[in-house]
């Protein structure tokens, strides 16, 4: 596999939802994102933006065309392929945190860690902390989620989502429900993730600061791309 | 490392909803308790029924009868010959087994058979112008101890005594309670033919059956012959085996050797037998409907959880967790309430079975207060948990599956 090589291809997706109208999210969509790539893809509202960012995620399968990871097919995979994929090489983060309110934050963090099984205990909790120490919440390791602030909240999802050492992390609306210091100190931890670590990150918004800091951005209208940019 | 998660996630939900769990937990626990409480009743009663069938009369009692009717010698010199005969009459014989000490002595011969001549008959007791129906058992009291309890039933005297004493009746305590006649008194023991004999009481006894209690009584096979008027005559041979459940099996074989009818506890039982079948159905019925009603508690449950953690589903499901770590996180979810309700449900099942021991309770028909007979196995405990965990892993299945088929995209699409 050559260096070229894109993390995650789209080619010519189509997304149709079958009902008694059918209803369709994304039309006909190519797109090439290589490694250490900072994306955004912004676009009015029912554009399509999170439709495509889930297709791109292998949550949903594209009802014409295909998503290639690491330039491997991925049509007619099933969902278990497609979920060991997910948990190895792919990060969400989503508006709303989502994380189990049962368990500490560390816990929240190892959970894909001991999907994976790669690690024994003292090294899954090693690498959450780290990754709390990174995302600076280490303090907050023992918490419930529920006794946290919203940016904080934020953070350990993105922790959870760099659990397994993704090399593609897709955020949706990651900063849609956040203050604008918060907003800001997400940001900039995306761009780290990308600037340091190598990491690729596609991130669906609707601010246009959010945008204008990604050195891509993808407008999304009608489920087309309209525009692809590069700074 | 992966079913650790599986358990921790499963226990996290199930304590989210810790009220609705506890009571589904104890509804399959009362399902188990009840189970080894019915169970332990059902089948410590029968056993005991069955062990008093068993140990309170002989095992095979050869009658001086015939199964079927004699055939007139001509049908069995000619068997297929057309013959015909009008008014014949069977032939007269004298009642009672031929050669009957013949018969003991061979049965007697067998490792672990004891067999008895007997002679039973009717008579009437008179005390103090009182008259009492009594059926008469002629017996040889050394064997009779071995065949039947009454020897463990003796409150006075013993069946021992008719040895030494000349003209000896053993009678039953209700006997003895209607007539006034107490040990050593003297009885009037009157014949169907008339004769009357003066008896001497040397034991009573008290079974509990006030059909023997009242009416049964015991001498020595010389002096039933005597008051019946059968000189060296005996019409029972009453057989005890080494192991009752054979007694079927060898009751057909001594019928086949002497041809007298021999009817093994079995036999005579078997409507009574046939009851426990029935009685069985119901008793396991209605505890299985308690088991199913149980289930729907865990099913109720889990489908709630189910509902409410669809968010966890998805998010779990876009970390990477494949569609059967989801229905395996439900079924454990089942398994632990199944589990936890069957260490209850012991516990409950072992409280009701103490209560149950030390109720004394009257059973019609027997003049004693009796304790409730238990089953106390590790069968009722055993079956009990393998269907509460069973139920429970079955009331999982649907809800379960409906969880792994959640598509993470509707999720969080509309959460978004």
């Amino acid at each position: 596999m050559s260096d070229a090589q894109p993390l995650v291809e789209a080619r010519g997706v189509s997304r149709v939802l079958q009902e008694a109208v059918p209803v369709t999210l994304v039309k006909n969509i190519d797109l090439t994102v290589g490694h250490g790539e900072f994306v955004s893809v912004t676009g009015p509202s029912g554009s399509g933006k999170s439709s495509l960012l889930y297709l791109l995620g292998l949550l949903d399968v594209p009802t014409a065309g295909q998503v290639l990871i690491d330039g491997h097919e991925t049509n007619g995979l099933g969902a278990d392929r497609l979920a060991a994929i997910r948990l190895r090489k792919i990060g969400f983060v989503f508006q709303f945190h989502f994380l189990l309110p049962e368990f500490t934050v560390l816990q929240n963090v190892m959970l894909p860690m001991q999907k994976l099984g790669k690690l024994n205990d003292a090294g899954m909790k090693e690498r959450g902390h780290a990754l709390l120490e990174e995302l600076e919440i280490a303090d907050q390791a023992k918490k419930r989620p529920d006794q946290l602030s919203g940016g904080q909240r934020q953070r350990v999802a993105i922790a959870r989502a760099l659990a397994n050492d993704p090399a593609l992390i897709l955020a949706d609306e990651p900063t849609g429900n956040l203050d604008s210091k918060n907003s800001e100190i997400v940001q900039e931890i995306f761009a780290k993730l990308v600037r340091e670590e190598g990491r690729t990150v596609i991130a669906v918004t609707h601010e246009p600061g959010f945008a204008e800091a990604t050195e891509r951005n993808i407008n999304l209208v009608d489920g087309e791309i309209e525009r692809d940019r590069r700074r | 490392m992966f079913w650790q998660v599986m358990f921790s996630i499963a226990a996290a939900q199930l304590t989210y909803r810790r009220r609705q769990t506890i009571v589904s937990t104890l509804g399959v626990a009362l399902g188990v308790g009840f189970f080894i409480a019915a169970s332990a009743v059902m089948s410590g009663s029968e056993k005991d029924l069955v062990q008093q069938l068993v140990d309170n009369a002989p095992h095979i009692t050869m009658k001086d009868e015939f199964r079927t009717a004699a055939k007139q010698p001509v049908y069995i010199a000619f068997p297929e010959a057309a013959v015909d005969l009008t008014n014949t009459k069977p032939r007269e014989y004298l009642r009672g087994i031929k050669n009957h000490g013949a018969i003991v002595d061979e049965l007697s011969r067998q490792p672990g058979v004891i067999a008895e001549a007997a002679l039973t008959g009717q008579a009437i007791v008179r005390y103090a112008s009182k008259d009492v129906g009594a059926s008469i058992a002629g017996i040889d009291p050394e064997k009779e101890r071995h065949l039947t309890t009454v020897e463990e039933d003796m409150r006075q005297g013993s069946l021992m005594r008719l040895k030494t004493a000349s003209q000896g009746i053993v009678i039953g305590g209700g006997m003895s309670d209607r007539l006034g006649l107490k040990m050593d008194d003297l009885a009037t023991v009157v014949s169907p033919t008339g004769l009357v004999r003066r008896m001497k009481v040397v034991g009573i006894f008290r079974t509990g059956n006030l059909l023997l209690d009242e009416g049964q009584i015991y001498m020595l096979i010389k002096d039933a012959q005597v008051l019946l008027e059968k000189p060296f005559i005996a019409n029972r041979i009453r057989i005890k085996v080494g192991n009752p459940d054979d007694a079927e099996e060898i009751a057909a074989r001594i019928e086949s050797r002497w041809g007298y009818r021999s009817e093994s506890w079995q036999e005579v039982n078997r409507d009574f037998l046939g009851l426990f079948v029935t009685r069985n159905i119901i008793t396991y019925s209605i505890v299985g409907a308690i088991m199913v009603v149980a289930s729907f508690g865990i099913f109720n449950i889990i489908s709630t959880i189910v509902m409410e953690k669809r968010r966890d589903i998805a998010i779990l499901m876009s970390m990477g967790f494949r569609a059967f770590d989801i229905q395996a996180i439900f079924l454990v979810q089942g398994v632990v309430v199944g589990l936890i309700g069957m260490a209850m449900g012991w516990g409950i099942g072992y409280i009701l079975l103490e209560m149950l021991a030390s109720v004394e309770i009257t059973i019609p028909g027997m003049t004693e207060k009796q304790g409730i007979a238990l089953e106390r196995g590790v069968f009722q405990y055993g079956f009990g948990g393998f269907f509460a965990v069973v139920s429970a892993v079955a009331a999982a299945w649907y809800p379960a599956r409906k969880a792994a088929q959640v598509r993470p995209v509707d999720i969080i699409r509309g959460a978004a």
